[in-house]
């Protein structure tokens, strides 16, 4: 068993906590002149930490985890795909086509019949749809569907 | 006794219609989400603070519907764990040994009536020490001053990861992780722009609610991905209901000592419900030894770790209410729903706060009755939901968790930022990077400062006084103790739990 991946973030974290602590010491000092805390007390400290606990990760890893590979981290990739594109079109196509797409994906990759992913998806987001807009009175995006 | 008279107040809080309404919701829900494997609680109450948001509830309406979603999800727990032999939550994991069992013998159903009402006299034991014990302790902390509590918040820390946790350095590289985040913003004492990049959005410091969410719900989503789960599982029979007054009777014992126990386990820091659920059923083992058959379908087997872990579902309010520092994962997502009401919590709550936190304890107790109600005529509903496949179920909830943050700002960019936590959240629980202290950083990082910042002027800027009375050093030193003893005696402690699952006939 290697512990390959705890060694690469320690690494990661100890140069997250160095250029943290930098960026700290670079900030003018407060208007009023230096009182016990500044701004940089209480984040330098916190790079000290983690500059500490990732050099013991790096001399002390743990096994390696499992890594999804092959055809679970292509549909690990899908997903979050699927998600950011949701983010993207949630305004310009309105909130029910947009619901749809994203839940039928999901589950549809998830392994649903592609037929009753989508239909899953249509009835979810037309259901929350009328509750936030009718029930609740706060306005989703319409989008598209906006005109009706 | 003035606790009765606040009490009572909390109740004409709690019993108003509208209230009441909320709390039968949360109940519902709760209860629901525990069932749902892979939808633990603090999952759910995480997924549940946007919409409490939107919906523009009133703050007791708000942490009523909340407290009842989270009782509700320790009863929900044992639902999967005696039918499926996979526990709901990680609490629910012993109710496997005995429950799974009984329900292989056909008493399905009366182990999960049993359950509910070993899980109402969890919680009533639990709620009733609440009462008791929480007054006295916010008194208590109203001596403490900034030197103290900063070393309370390091003991959270350092005890979070509790005392079965893995690699206690992970632990503290989660919390520094979570204060660092919640570093980024102006700094409110000096307005020093801090980490923002000149990032408009940054400006204010990152929402942690969408942090939590997208920690929480996004990366559970990949989780299952990754696991392709979707499928679901056979629907499980749950047969008439046999159960005898007379067992019910018996198992009273079993019932106050469990409840008790998993209080205390509750209560105290780096314990929580899961060992809470662990010590009860290890110890009726050992009182009734060889008059019970427990890993056989012993219904003194599926009383004891549910009374435990309800009884430390309410304990654990204990340290959160009275000193702002939540001992596990739920309470941690309850206290950030607390801080975003505008409501600082600590000793202070208790007299400017009273109706709410009296409001939330009677909530809890009325959420009780109404879960017990709940349980045993519609537990065929929850059955049913039970066999909705994930497939369907995951992303539609994940979908309501985008509605939920989307509504709060009606920002894309928070939901960028929440796939981005979601993403990150995946990667670091693959690397065993526990998440409850990255939240708890998030939450309690700004007070750190806060009262680091007060002791040091109030010192002159001498450190010295972080450690200058002897209930800072007490604090401090149950904090060291916190990091060192999981390396002695967790892995002792994890084996013992292992085999105690590995005894049981599992046959799955």
């Amino acid at each position: 068993m290697t512990s390959m991946s705890d060694r690469i973030l320690g690494l990661c974290l100890l140069v997250l906590a160095v250029a943290y602590g930098w960026v700290a010491q670079q900030w003018p000092e407060p208007f009023g002149g230096a009182e016990g805390v500044g701004p940089e007390t209480f984040p330098t400290i916190l790079a000290v930490v983690l500059v500490g606990s990732s050099l013991y990760l790096m001399i002390k890893p743990d096994p390696d985890a499992q890594w999804p590979l092959g055809k679970s981290a292509l549909e690990l990739v899908i997903s979050i795909i699927v998600l950011v594109v949701y983010a993207l079109l949630l305004e310009p196509l309105g909130f029910i086509i947009s619901t749809t797409l994203a839940v039928g994906t999901m589950s549809w990759r998830m392994g649903a019949p592609p037929t009753r992913a989508f239909v899953t998806g249509l009835i979810s987001a037309i259901v929350v749809f009328g509750l936030f807009n009718y029930g609740l009175s706060l306005s989703l995006p319409t989008g598209l569907l906006g005109g009706f | 006794m003035e606790t009765i008279g606040f009490l009572i107040d909390g109740f004409a809080v709690a019993l108003t219609p509208y209230n009441l309404m909320f709390a039968l919701f949360g109940a519902f829900v709760g209860t629901l989400i525990g069932c749902l494997p892979g939808l633990g609680p603090a999952n759910g109450v995480a997924i549940l603070i946007p919409l409490a948001f939107t919906l523009g509830l009133p703050p007791e309406t708000a942490m009523i519907l909340l407290t009842s979603v989270y009782a509700g999800a320790m009863y929900g727990g044992r639902i999967s764990s005696i039918l499926l032999n996979i526990p709901g939550d990680e609490p629910a994991m012993m109710t496997c040994l005995d429950g799974y069992p009984m329900a292989q013998q056909g008493r399905a159903a009366d182990a999960l009536a049993i359950s509910a009402i070993a899980s109402f006299a969890g919680s009533l034991i639990g709620t009733i020490g609440l009462i008791m014990l929480a007054p006295v302790l916010a008194r208590f902390a109203l001596t403490f001053g900034p030197a103290e509590y900063f070393a309370l918040f390091l003991l959270a820390f350092a005890t979070l990861g509790g005392i079965t946790g893995k690699n206690p350095m992970k632990t503290v590289i989660a919390a520094a992780l979570g204060i660092m985040i919640s570093t980024v913003g102006i700094d409110i004492s000096t307005g020093t722009q801090r980490y923002t990049g000149g990032v408009l959005e940054l400006y204010e410091g990152i929402d942690f609610i969408l942090a939590i969410v997208g920690l929480f719900a996004i990366s559970e989503l990949l989780f299952f991905v990754e696991a392709r789960m979707g499928k679901g599982r056979r629907k499980v029979e749950v047969g008439k209901l046999t159960l005898t007054f007379k067992e019910v009777v018996s198992t009273l014992p079993t019932q106050l000592r469990g409840g008790l126990l998993g209080f205390i386990a509750g209560v105290l820091p780096g314990a929580g419900a899961s060992l809470g659920s662990f010590i009860s059923y290890t110890l009726e083992k050992s009182v009734l030894g060889k008059k019970g058959r427990f890993g056989e379908g012993d219904i003194r087997g599926v009383v004891a770790p549910e009374a435990g872990n309800n009884g430390a579902a309410s304990g654990a309010l204990v340290p959160m209410l009275t000193l702002g520092v939540p001992g596990s994962g739920t309470t941690a997502v309850l206290l950030a729903m607390l801080i975003s009401l505008n409501i600082t919590p600590g000793p202070l709550m208790f007299t400017q706060n009273a109706d709410i936190v009296w409001g939330v304890i009677a909530a809890l107790l009325i959420g009780n009755v109404l879960l017990l109600v709940l349980n045993i005529p519609m537990i065929g509903v929850f059955v049913r939901l039970l066999s909705v496949p994930p497939m369907y179920l995951l992303p539609i909830v994940t979908m309501v968790a985008f509605v939920g943050i989307y509504s709060i700002s009606h920002s894309t960019f928070d939901l960028y930022f929440m796939i981005v936590f979601g993403v990150g959240g995946f990667i670091l629980r693959k690397l065993d990077i526990p998440m409850v202290p990255i939240i708890l950083g998030l939450l309690l990082g700004p007070e750190m400062e806060k009262n680091l910042g007060h002791a040091l002027i109030l010192s002159d800027g001498d450190w010295m006084t972080l450690w200058s009375s002897p209930l800072a050093i007490g604090l401090w030193l149950v904090a060291g103790l916190g990091l060192v003893l999981p390396t002695v005696f967790g892995p002792l402690l994890r084996q013992r739990m292992r085999s105690a699952i590995k005894e049981g006939p599992t046959s799955d």
